[in-house]
């Protein structure tokens, strides 16, 4: 099984989390820009924060065989202090990065003035460094949340086919499906979205532009349950192909549309080693 | 290796027309740079060039575009942010690896030593590190044996190894010989070159 981590917060999680997903088959995974637990007070701890997750995070990653990948944003919650808002004038200077595939988390926290306009300009940035963008949905009020979050989507020009709006559940699910944007869901230990729930929405669904992550940060959560949800959908009876579209093929369409995710020199997952028999990369199987 | 060699080995690129107009934009519009640089490897591709060894085509356009830029514009800020972006390596800094001299008050150099990346350390003690003080290069050295960078990396090396680096990796050796481990090869070679030349104590 080959993993595409769509969202996941590498910076939280420890070297062991790394070679424990490499050995479940996790080859890629695309650490979205969002906010620490911690508020930050100046634009300064933003950049110090940019520059990891473009440098040293993928150094890290690269360790395990884990080729790492980033979104960058000013996110919803940060975007209502008035201390951060100068982060949107760096942002530009990093969206031309190689390491960058997409402007993101944007979109609602608290669905503030503040977030509306952070939103729009950030959606703006995406149409002009044509890259892709990851919105977030806001955990409370979803619904209308994500209703409001899809006004602005349309409202912005960007390309719906080019925009994923993340965090869904049950109810939030048609009505993005019905816009043309990509579906993600974020898999947890016990709230929001579980691998059975997901299977169950795979089967109403289908899997055509749906997107599977751990979302996995310093919050419980846990970063091998893109590969549960893999197994969950295979026990269920879908093909090998039908989990590999969702948690490879998916992602690398959706990121692939920033003509940066370079994943050229990524060895082959399904090589054998001619000695053995046995698949070469660790949960590669 | 000249700007005009690198730019006779960039003659193959995907893209060549892109870097004649980037190189024209940085000279007419120095600020381009700050989107024309980082846009280097996505246009030029990532590919060794068989005729400047040593050289990839990313790297080579951005020393090109860093040279296109007009004499008088202000050293610094660097059309990088930050230190290891690039996943091939190197400082964002290109002069620390091609001129041997950096703008003045460059950082690039220091802080890629303090990284844990080891690209960067690498990167960081070719020929621009002997802008260092003995004590900054000594500590690099031993960074480098510390953290299994290859000592080939560092310019200079014999030149400027003295007995002050010799009893700093008598010492690592000794720990590890303590632990059950051995220094690399290439640092025991070095350390037995510097014994071996320096003055036996009587
Ligand atoms: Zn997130």
């Amino acid at each position: 099984m080959r993993i595409f981590d769509p969202h996941i917060h590498m910076t939280s999680r420890t070297t062991d989390d790394y070679e424990r997903m490499a050995g479940a088959g996790v080859r890629v995974v695309v650490e979205p820009a969002f906010w620490l637990g911690q508020p930050r007070t100046s634009p300064a701890s933003f950049t110090d924060y940019f520059d990891s997750l473009i440098g040293w995070e993928p150094f890290r990653a690269g360790q395990f065989g884990v080729r790492h990948f980033a979104t960058i944003a000013l996110n919803p919650k940060e975007a209502n202090d008035p201390r951060c808002r100068p982060v949107l004038d760096l942002l530009p200077r990093y969206l031309d990065k190689d390491a960058v595939v997409a402007v993101g988390e944007i979109g609602y926290d608290s669905m503030t003035p503040e977030e509306d306009e952070a939103f729009a300009a950030q959606l703006a940035l995406a149409v002009a460094y044509e890259l892709p963008a990851l919105v977030h949905t806001p955990h409370r009020d979803k619904a209308r949340g994500c209703e409001r979050t899809l006004a602005v989507v349309a409202e912005s020009g960007i390309d719906a086919g080019r925009v994923v709006v993340d965090h869904l559940n049950e109810v939030t699910v048609k009505l993005v499906r019905d816009s043309g944007c990509w579906l993600g869901f974020s898999i947890y230990p016990d709230t929001k979205m579980t691998p059975q729930r997901m299977v169950e929405l795979l089967r109403e669904y289908g899997t055509d532009r749906m997107l599977v992550n751990s979302a996995a940060d310093w919050g419980r959560s846990d970063p091998l349950l893109t590969r549960a949800t893999g197994e969950a959908m295979l026990l269920a009876g879908f093909s090998d192909d039908d989990v590999d579209k969702v948690l490879w093929r998916n992602p690398v369409e959706f990121y692939g549309q920033s003509g940066r995710l370079d994943l050229s020199d990524l060895e082959d997952p399904t090589a054998v080693d001619p000695q053995t028999g046995n698949s070469i990369l660790r949960g590669g199987s | 290796m000249t700007p005009d060699s690198l730019r006779a080995a960039l003659r193959g690129v995907p893209d060549p027309d892109w870097l004649d107009t980037a190189l024209r934009r940085v000279t007419a519009e120095p600020t381009e740079i700050t989107r024309l640089f980082p846009a280097a490897g996505r246009r030029c591709g990532r590919g060794a060039l068989p005729d400047a060894p040593g050289w990839t085509a990313d790297d080579a356009a951005r020393v090109l575009l860093l040279t296109a830029l007009p004499a008088t514009t202000p050293a610094t800020p660097t059309p990088s942010t930050g230190t290891a972006t690039r996943p091939s390596g190197g400082p964002c800094c290109a002069p620390c690896r091609c001129c041997r001299s950096a703008p003045p008050g460059c950082r690039c150099c220091t802080t890629a030593i303090r990284t844990n990346d080891t690209r960067l350390v690498a990167a960081a003690l070719g020929p621009y590190a002997r802008h260092l003080d003995p004590a900054a290069w000594r500590q690099a050295v031993l960074k480098c044996v510390f953290s299994g960078v290859p000592l080939a990396a560092v310019a200079d090396l014999d030149a400027r190894a003295d007995g002050e680096l010799a009893t700093m990796l008598a010492a690592l050796a000794e720990e590890r010989h303590a632990a059950g481990r051995d220094l690399p090869a290439d640092a025991t070679d070095l350390l037995h070159r510097l014994t071996a030349a320096l003055p036996r104590e009587a």
